[in-house]
């Protein structure tokens, strides 16, 4: 596999696993306004991974469509960052790992309009616009729960505490992200980290929250080794697939 | 404003003849949003281009309005249908770039949303909104106050948001700015 396939699938499995995560909360959401916004953050996030997943199978050329990328891969084989795979938790902990995803997502699209990759480029363009929808949503969430009551403040701190160790690998760069740089393809991950900073500063301060400290440990979901929660999640979402092989709609 | 781009097509393709885009875009003025059926896909904007191919099959360009929207493959599928029982052979086709807008939607469709219920987009959005900015005002459908508040960013479909109006004090749809 090339490295821009693998820079792609990692782009589209992030996308899809959160996708998968808030699909989770549809039925469940503390109250139907949030029932219908997390599905529909979740729909923006599958539509994106769908174009990525096919782009990555047609870069790689072996036939693979965005089913079998999806339906046929095993953990170890999936590139997401490892953020995006935490459970939902309670409603804070969702809303501050969207938050985290959002605040990153948005500065990697805006620098993949630039892609020498076009196909990568217009997939970009149109999830910018989305994603300014999402950021919008979950820093309004986050300001509403961080600067609320005792309790909801608890929880998004907490939240925030449980998520920090995951945040090292947004910004961390291996030979798979040099390659892209080198060739134009997308950015260095670590040049999107001051805007980012700047973006989850403003809204902590609003919410009242603060900054957890940065942990030394990097973990690397994107190259497919992944903490505990991946797998469950994978059953439930391969499960139709496996028990009827090539089911298509 | 015209309602379908005029983007390049496919390579080896050429301009339909006159009369026939005529029709086909009279047509295609039938085709309604499955989603928001008050709308047809010409009035949403999401016909990008008109073509012939060289084996005389029509190509219909068409923009999805969300990267997820479940509506793209059935509007590809109806612009398919509606073509085809009049006698055209078609092939829709995606168009990602540019990414569709919601400044696409006609003035006509713009005036059917609202008669429907549903506040049109503001217009002219393009840069990014400020992250915890005040929203631009939303016109109440029904009574035409201004006095409206947003109960929720998401809808019941990718494009739109849930209003209420403060004065007639009736809940609301709004199409959102992309």
């Amino acid at each position: 596999m090339t490295p821009q396939v693998r820079y792609v699938l990692r782009l589209a499995d992030s996308s899809l696993v959160l996708a998968q995560r808030l699909g989770e909360w549809v039925g469940h959401a503390p109250a139907l306004e949030e029932d219908l916004g997390l599905a529909n953050v979740a729909l923006d996030l599958l539509g994106q991974a769908r174009l990525l997943l096919a782009h990555a199978g047609e870069l790689e050329g072996r036939g693979r469509g965005e089913d079998e990328l999806a339906y046929l891969r095993d953990e170890a084989e999936f590139l997401n960052l490892t953020l995006v795979e935490q459970p939902n938790g309670d409603f804070g902990q969702t809303i501050a790992r969207q938050f985290l995803f959002d605040a990153w997502q948005l500065g990697m699209v805006e620098a993949l309009q630039q892609s020498a990759d076009a196909r990568l480029a217009a997939i970009a363009a149109k999830a910018l616009k989305e994603t300014r929808y999402h950021l919008r949503y979950s820093a309004g969430w986050l300001v509403r729960l961080g600067d609320g009551t005792d309790e909801s403040h608890g929880r998004a701190q907490r939240a925030l505490e449980r998520l920090w160790p995951y945040v090292n690998e947004l910004f961390v760069a291996d030979e798979v992200d040099r390659a892209a740089a080198a060739a134009g393809v997308g950015p260095e991950p670590g040049a999107l980290e001051q805007a980012w900073t700047a973006r989850v500063d403003e809204v902590l301060a609003q919410a009242t929250l603060a900054r957890p400290e940065r942990a030394h440990f990097v973990w690397y979901g994107r190259q497919g080794r992944h903490g505990e929660h991946l797998g469950y999640l994978l059953a439930e979402m391969q499960s139709l697939h496996r028990a009827h092989p090539g089911a298509t709609w | 404003m015209s309602h379908v781009a005029p983007r390049a097509a496919h390579p080896g393709t050429a301009a339909l003849p006159a009369e026939s885009e005529a029709r086909i875009r009279s047509l295609l003025g039938q085709v309604p949003d499955p989603e928001i059926p008050v709308l047809s896909v010409i009035d949403l904007g999401v016909i990008r281009h008109l073509a012939l191919r060289p084996d005389g099959t029509v190509e219909v360009g068409v923009a999805p309005t969300y990267s997820g929207c479940p509506a793209t493959p059935v509007i590809k599928a109806d612009i398919v249908r509606a073509l085809a029982g009049a006698g055209f052979q078609v092939a829709a086709v995606d168009v990602l770039s540019p990414p569709w807008t919601s400044d696409w939607i006609s003035a006509e469709g713009r005036r059917k949303l609202a008669a429907f219920g549903i506040a049109p987009p503001a217009q002219a959005v393009g840069s990014a909104r400020a992250l915890l900015a005040k929203d631009p005002p939303v016109a109440c459908p029904r009574c035409g106050s201004g006095r409206t508040a947003r109960t929720s960013e998401f809808g019941s479909t990718p494009c739109k948001a849930l209003y209420r109006c403060e004065a007639c004090l009736e809940p609301f749809d709004y199409f959102k700015c992309l």
